[in-house]
């Protein structure tokens, strides 16, 4: 199964056109929203399909690994994501797409993802657990109710998908 | 060559591959994991991180080349911005890999398994996560911006 959904997610993004670098840097200087588009219609998708399953009762919602929360490793580790997305044009998945496909550009990130990998795996702890949380959810953490958090996500979707239609 | 699907069906559908992740493998879709575990192997570190198997990689690349196979996408070629050259585009994305791989391996997981998969089951890490990396892309863009424009 983790093979099936390996090749299903690679075909995916290779559909939407997440293969390709300057369309995804694109998202960053306001000239291609694909990226955008594509994460959140992505993520409204998995959420509201986890959330109905498991109201109907087809899964158990708590059995689906959550990311953990680790505040400060994720802050940090978010800004320099977001640093190195914007200069490489490709993200981990992405890179994999882009190589796959031909794009010798996708190869240099996929070799400097190993390279970072292997700086930080010899260098850094394995886990900082600085700030940990552990498996917190949104709704948790502010106190609402699970369908309230999946309502607003969907509404910031809507909203976000109107605005960058509107610009386009 | 064809033209890219759509970008909202496109997106519906990495959707519902999300979801069947969810749903048949109890966790979601992460990709740095095998980044990590690859070069955990590769220089004999232990990792504790889990998921990511390092032939994960081989399956999405799999999954990418038979989608442009039969869109006739496929094409050797080196993908950058007008103004810069080949081998400038080469060094920013290898630099570029790197600094995202030690953000990843701090945070624990990449656009994949932290911002899409963990951002659809609502974990607070996973938003902290997208947030500041899509601020701190935006805010670094304009010093890039010579090689994309």
């Amino acid at each position: 199964m983790a093979v099936i959904i390996g090749i299903a997610f690679g075909f995916a993004l290779e559909r939407a056109g997440l293969g390709s670098a300057p369309k995804l840097a694109g998202q960053f200087y306001g000239t291609d929203f694909t990226v955008f588009k594509v994460m959140f219609s992505a993520i409204v998708t998995a959420m509201l399909g986890a959330f109905w399953l498991s109201r109907l009762g087809v899964i158990e919602l708590a059995q689906v690994a959550v990311p953990g929360t680790w505040l400060v490793p994720q802050l940090a580790g978010g800004l320099l994501f977001g640093i190195g997305f914007v200069v490489a044009g490709l993200c981990p998945g992405t890179s994999c797409v882009a190589a796959a496909t031909g794009r010798g550009d996708g190869l240099a990130v996929m070799l400097g993802l190993f390279t970072g990998m292997l700086i930080a795996g010899l260098t850094l702890p394995d886990n900082l657990d600085l700030t940990a949380r552990g498996t917190i959810t949104l709704p948790e953490f502010f106190h609402v109710p699970y369908g309230v958090v999946v309502a607003i996500v969907v509404a910031i979707a809507l909203a976000g998908f109107k605005w960058t239609e509107a610009r386009a | 060559m064809k033209r890219y699907a759509d970008p909202y069906v496109a997106g519906f559908c990495l959707g519902l591959v999300v979801l069947a992740s969810f749903v048949f493998l109890d966790r979601g879709v992460g990709v740095s994991g095998s980044f990590r575990s690859a070069a955990a192997i590769a220089a004999a570190f232990g990792t504790s991180q889990s998921g990511g198997h390092a032939t994960a990689l081989l399956y999405v690349m799999a999954g990418a080349f038979f989608s442009a196979l039969i869109a006739r996408r496929l094409k050797l070629t080196i993908e950058r911005g007008p103004n810069i050259t080949n081998r400038t585009r080469l060094i920013a994305a290898f630099a570029g890999g790197t600094v995202m791989a030690m953000g990843a391996y701090l945070a624990r997981g990449c656009t994949s398994g932290l911002a899409l998969s963990g951002g659809a089951l609502l974990g607070v890490g996973s938003w902290i996560f997208m947030l500041a990396a899509f601020a701190a892309a935006y805010a670094f863009a304009p010093l890039v911006r010579k090689t994309w424009q």
